[in-house]
């Protein structure tokens, strides 16, 4: 009986072993055609499924004002998308997700068809982080959220000239925002992750490139001199009806630019109500003829040559002037005045025939190097150069009418910082927009006897029988010019359309401050420089002093508090 | 005899490599749950911190700052009548 058995067993086993064996084989081959063979193919199709790439989200520098309070802060915020692909599976459930996002459902319907090839169409962007909630809550496939950054100006319109904005992609598109874009701009990262079938990140699987937030930027500007500025000029602007205005507050040591404002203003925080034109910052890319206000370099110039000194005696009666065919005319006839006189009441006859007996070489080099016609160096997008005529093109009345501000133009920061000169022994110190580290390298341009004479003669000005006697401030002594301009138009000099300036400088016994006060189209009963611009300075003024803590030079009102200091030993 | 003493080290070496490979995966995901939420976190930090910045700014404005101590605590700036300067020359 064991025989066979045997023999059966024998060949039941030798069966058993080779179908063992052949599926072993089988396995192998299998094994090695996908391990070995298709390695490259298969590898590449589970990436493709479950390996991506992610941006790396990093956000913008942020603009500071010279004490470090934010101007411009990015923050993050969600922006929905969706995988059209994706979606197009769960029709039923849209109406919940045009709710979750505030969008009527034929608007989703439509942008989600539309795009039903592609695999990314953006459902709504930046929304708050509530929106972005209540659709994480829905958990619909194909719907994501990419963290992005939308920045907020928390200065709101006050500063809104000089900063700029962005666009939605954090790109920098008006003022400093364009200008800073290189040091400002945010570059992402990329890496790349597996993630599982539910789109759950599992496994980094490489950094292709870090992500680089952009460097923060220091201004000039002091926040708290800049809404002074702002809060008076509006209320300058609406008071007298104008059509706009400007205000640039240069501290006069180092020509940083602590303040400048703009009317009218927009609110960079909501960019739907921005209509061109409303953000132009005016202040460096309008340009203006300074009329009044270059008188101070008219008799620079002229001192420098020694045409006249403070007290000559200069005829201007009757109050007019012919040169050619042309007349230059006073307010009122002065007659005989000295030259302080001059710059105190703002003779335009005065001026003239100052001019006229200056060398036009000398008079140009004063107002070339004073930075008239020549853009600064701050670097603002689309800034405005001005104008100034070469010596050689001047015909007569040409430099008659410089002598008193018209044939040229300026910017409000031009003009402040040419009046640099007078606030700093006749160095002009350029402006700047960044704060700076070191002081800059100024020039002279007229000598510091003559820079000191002519501010003297500006401290005339703000004085009872001066035209700005509004731009004094209590406790300070503060010097200026006034200026009143007619508006130059298409087809010559509007007849009631003028432009007010007041340029100030304090304290005068050591100037801290330059600050010039532009108010276009004043169509109150007021015109003036010296009724609409000055008060503007006086009021900005007495706040920036006190806010600096710079001393009082001046006499102030007798007091109705006594101090009294209880002797020691 | 020199043989199995080798063959019986690198089995066990294989063994330990093994279990080492098990154990660095292990910690590996682990590790990786924890970055991912600390990640988050750092996000919903940055988020938090952002908003208050915005806040501190909105509370700090000049604006509201006048407002509230005209209005509220009706403040008023001194005049110059209430100054007194005291210099020390």
């Amino acid at each position: 009986m064991s025989e066979p058995a045997g023999q059966f067993s024998r060949l039941r086993l030798g069966t058993v072993v080779a179908l063992f064996g052949l599926a072993a084989l089988v396995l192998a081959g299998r094994a090695f055609q996908l391990q070995v063979l298709q390695q490259d193919r298969l590898k590449r199709e589970g990436d493709a499924r479950a390996v991506r790439v992610v941006p790396l989200a990093a956000h913008r520098g942020r603009i500071l004002d010279r004490h470090g309070q934010p101007l411009a802060i990015s923050t993050p915020v969600d922006s929905v998308w969706a995988n059209p692909a994706e979606l197009m599976g769960a029709r039923h459930r849209w109406p919940e997700l045009a709710r979750a996002l505030g969008l009527k459902p034929a608007a989703l319907a439509r942008r989600v068809t539309a795009r039903r090839g592609r695999e990314f169409v953006y459902l709504r962007r930046q929304v708050t982080p509530a929106v972005a909630r209540r659709v994480r809550a829905l958990g619909l496939p194909g719907v994501g959220l990419l963290r992005e950054y939308r920045r907020y100006y928390p200065a709101g319109e006050v500063a809104a000239h000089v900063l700029g904005f962005t666009d939605v992609d954090d790109r920098g598109q008006e003022g400093l925002e364009l200008a800073l874009e290189e040091i400002l701009r945010a570059r992402p990262g990329r890496k790349r992750v597996v993630r599982d079938r539910k789109g759950h990140v599992i496994k980094d699987v490489e950094l292709i490139q870090a992500p680089r937030p952009g460097r923060d930027v220091i201004l000039a500007m002091d926040r708290r001199l800049q809404y002074l500025a702002y809060r008076e000029l509006k209320r300058a602007v609406l008071r007298h009806r104008a059509r706009g205005g400007s205000a640039v507050i240069l501290d006069a040591r180092t020509g940083e630019v602590l303040a400048m404002a703009n009317q009218p203003g927009f609110n960079p925080n909501d960019r739907s109500q921005i209509r061109p034109g409303r953000y132009r910052n005016r202040a460096v890319t309008d340009v203006f003829e300074p009329g009044s206000a270059i008188k101070p370099f008219t008799v620079a110039a002229a001192l420098e040559r020694r045409v006249v000194s403070p007290r000559t005696v200069i005829d201007t009666a009757p109050g007019l002037l012919r040169v050619g065919r042309n007349t230059v005319r006073d307010v009122r006839n002065y007659g005989a005045i000295d030259v302080a006189t001059i710059i105190r009441k703002s003779s335009n006859v005065g001026a003239a025939r100052i001019a006229l007996a200056t060398p036009p070489e000398a008079f140009w080099r004063v107002l070339d190097r004073a930075g008239f016609g020549q853009v600064t160096a701050v670097g603002f997008p689309g800034e405005a150069a001005g104008r100034l005529a070469h010596y050689r093109h001047w015909r007569g009345f040409e430099r008659a009418a410089l002598a008193f501000g018209y044939g040229t133009s300026v910017t409000a920061l031009q003009l402040a910082q040419a009046y640099t000169v007078f606030a700093n022994g006749g160095r002009l110190v350029p402006a700047s927009l960044l704060r700076l580290e070191s002081p800059p390298a100024t020039r002279q341009v007229v000598s510091r006897r003559t820079a000191q004479r002519v501010l003297a003669m500006l401290e005339g000005v703000v004085s009872r029988e001066g035209t700005a006697a509004k731009a004094a401030v209590p406790g300070y002594r503060v010097a200026g010019k006034t200026g009143t301009v007619k508006k130059a138009g298409a087809g010559g000099y509007a007849e009631d359309a003028y432009l007010a300036v007041f340029v100030g400088i304090a304290p005068v016994s050591d100037p801290r401050l330059v600050m010039v006060v532009t108010v276009d189209d004043p169509r109150g009963e007021a015109y003036y420089g010296g009724e609409v611009a000055a008060p503007v300075f006086r009021r900005v003024m007495q706040g920036a002093l006190r806010l600096l803590e710079v001393p009082p030079d001046g006499v102030l009102p007798r007091s109705r508090l006594l101090a009294r200091v209880e002797g020691g030993a | 005899m020199n043989m199995r003493v080798l063959t019986a080290v690198l089995a066990l070496a294989v063994l330990i490599s093994a279990v080492a490979v098990v154990h660095t995966r292990h910690r590996h995901r682990s590790l990786f749950v924890t970055l991912q939420a600390l990640e988050q976190e750092r996000d919903a930090l940055d988020v938090r911190w952002g908003q208050l910045q915005l806040e501190e700014s909105t509370w700090g404005s000049h604006n509201r700052i006048e407002r509230v101590a005209r209005k509220r605590l009706g403040l008023v700036a001194p005049r110059p009548e209430d100054m007194v300067v005291i210099r020390d020359e």
